[in-house]
């Protein structure tokens, strides 16, 4: 393992995190992975990772008070359910052996709709701009089936009374993800917050990344007392070069245009979901492998 | 000194097992064979890029007339920690490489290191070998609970061995047990560099004439230093400790980026 390709990779990821404000932690693993690190480290040490890049984020979100804790409380009593079941099934694909094709799916899939999405919508973007459009605020219908369901709860700071079960149940959904793929999970939460549960857009940043800082941290420690999988000098070389490299990209970010910049993000996307399936397709140099069950350690 | 009793057990075990091989077995044979390696534990840095370890041996009320023959033959292995090894083999699944079967030996060496005074195949007849259990194509490989038809057997066998062969855990060095007089001989075996943490076990095997006759087995204890192993102790023996210091680092990380960038 080199210590310059780890900081490179990791301040890397941080720069593009900085400029898309976006977690990292869906570009950091795979790219563990390409660099023969083992998924199942790969994942443990990209949640690790993940708590120190949401870190500084959610502390500027909160002096600025656009952080709804009451919102963000109900959002992790979901995650920390979902984390607890990710990592159940977590263990047990890993005693099957199908842990590593899994993780790998899961990426193809996710990478592969997260990318084509934002390159559509940056595509749409640029053609506005080329045509001068002005940019045309959707205004779908103000309630929808999620907005029908019982158990409502007032939070103030978002200014909504919105029934808990969406919320606990999307929660719920990234706490899986989280503990099987050791992503943030905010490119899901944020979108789904805005236009599924119609929480205002300036406090859905900020709360979701509260919610992540403990889903990740409560996966980074189930992960190290169940499958002893954290590297903790890995995840180290990664944060401190990742925190490092996001103040750079959002500096960037801020001065350059954004269409050109995430139809970008886009491409590199799609591209790492591109290796990861063709990873999964080509013949394996060896169709054996041998794992010790580590059972008498 | 636990390992000793442990160890005089495997032993007795060891023997019945031999003896049903050696059903022809005329009489008790005398020579006794004789072992030492001068420590019982190595200390082994994080650079360590694999070493030689010797050990020097004697056959005791030997047949003068047998060995100027060169009857006698030895063979010295240095059998790694036991554990479980699952064995997974991939087929293609609409396209995509999936591991379908599977199998799981019971207690095989993690690494395995031979060393004998010609190649093990031509010291005896498989059937002795499998027996006694020594080279690297006779250990012993139990399936867990296996109710096959025994055709797939042969197959995850030899993918196992070939997986270890070319992952340089199991090694052998035909020619590395020297004669240095008339019965006292060196064993050299190799160490590779990617020797798993814990109790080996030296054990050197007499032969006489194509017959095992004598064993002898000494622990040797593999410990890895450094700060590397420090961590990987942690992690395992303080693994929530280890965990929420590794979730410390990140909140102190992260708060540390946030102070030194603010931007009011």
């Amino acid at each position: 393992m080199n210590i310059f390709i780890i900081l490179g990779m990791g301040a890397a990821v941080g720069f593009l995190s900085g400029m898309f404000g976006v977690g990292g932690g869906f570009l950091i693993t795979p790219l563990l992975i390409f660099y023969n690190i083992p998924p199942i480290v790969a994942v443990a040490t990209g949640a690790n990772q993940v708590v120190a890049s949401s870190v500084s984020g959610a502390l500027s979100h909160f002096r600025r008070g656009t952080l709804d804790i009451k919102l963000g409380t109900v959002l992790l009593a979901g995650g920390l359910a979902g984390a607890t079941v990710g990592i159940w099934i977590f263990a047990l694909l890993r005693s099957v052996g199908q842990l590593d094709l899994v993780i790998s799916l899961l990426y193809v899939v996710l990478l592969g709709t997260v990318g084509t999405l934002m390159l559509l919508e940056s595509i749409r973007a640029l053609r506005r701009a080329a045509t001068n459009q002005p940019v045309s605020l959707r205004r779908p219908g103000q309630h929808s089936w999620v907005h029908r369901l019982p158990l409502k709860m007032r939070f103030k700071k978002s200014k909504i009374y919105l029934s808990v079960i969406p919320v606990v149940g999307l929660g719920f959904g990234i706490g899986i993800l989280t503990s099987i793929m050791g992503v943030g999970g905010g490119f899901i939460m944020v979108p789904a917050m805005i236009y599924l549960l119609r929480i205002p857009t300036n406090v859905v940043v900020g709360t979701s990344l509260f919610q992540i800082i403990f889903v990740t941290a409560y996966t980074t420690v189930v992960q190290a007392t169940t499958n002893y999988s954290v590297d903790i000098v890995l995840a180290f070389i990664l944060m401190v070069a990742g925190v490092i490299g996001a103040q750079y990209g959002v500096r960037v970010g801020q001065r350059l245009r954004g269409e050109q910049l995430r139809a970008l993000l886009a491409l590199l996307v799609l591209a790492v979901g591109a290796r990861l399936a063709i990873d999964l397709v080509v013949t394996p140099r060896d169709l054996y492998s041998v794992v010790s069950e580590g059972v008498y350690r | 000194m636990r390992a000793i009793p442990a160890l005089l057990l495997a032993l007795g075990l060891a023997f019945p097992a031999a003896a049903q091989v050696l059903e022809d077995r005329p009489v008790e044979f005398p020579e006794k064979l004789e072992i030492g390696i001068s420590t019982d534990e190595i200390a082994i840095s994080s650079d360590f890029r694999g070493a030689d370890l010797t050990i020097f041996g004697a056959i005791e009320s030997y047949d003068p007339a047998l060995l100027t023959q060169g009857k006698y033959d030895i063979v010295v292995a240095l059998e790694g920690p036991k554990d479980n090894n699952t064995v997974r083999v991939k087929e293609r699944v609409f396209g995509i490489w999936v591991n379908r079967r599977s199998m799981t030996f019971e207690l095989v060496p993690e690494s395995y290191s031979l060393s004998s005074t010609r190649d093990v195949e031509t010291i005896a007849e498989p059937a002795m070998l499998n027996g006694v259990g020594v080279g690297i194509q006779h250990i012993r490989l139990s399936p867990v609970g296996y109710l096959g038809d025994g055709s797939n057997l042969t197959e995850f066998r030899d993918a196992f061995r070939r997986l270890k062969e070319s992952g340089g855990f199991y090694q052998k060095d035909p020619g590395g047990v020297q004669f240095i007089s008339a019965s006292l001989f060196k064993a050299t075996v190799k160490l590779p560099a990617s020797v798993p943490n814990g109790t080996h076990v030296v054990r050197a095997h007499l032969f006489r004439d194509g017959v095992f006759i004598a064993e002898k087995a000494l622990p040797l204890r593999v410990m890895k230093t450094g700060i590397e192993q420090m961590i990987s102790n942690a992690a395992y023996n303080n693994s929530l400790a280890y965990g929420a210091f590794s979730v410390f680092l990140a909140l102190v990380t992260g708060w540390l980026a946030s102070v030194v960038y603010r931007k009011d």
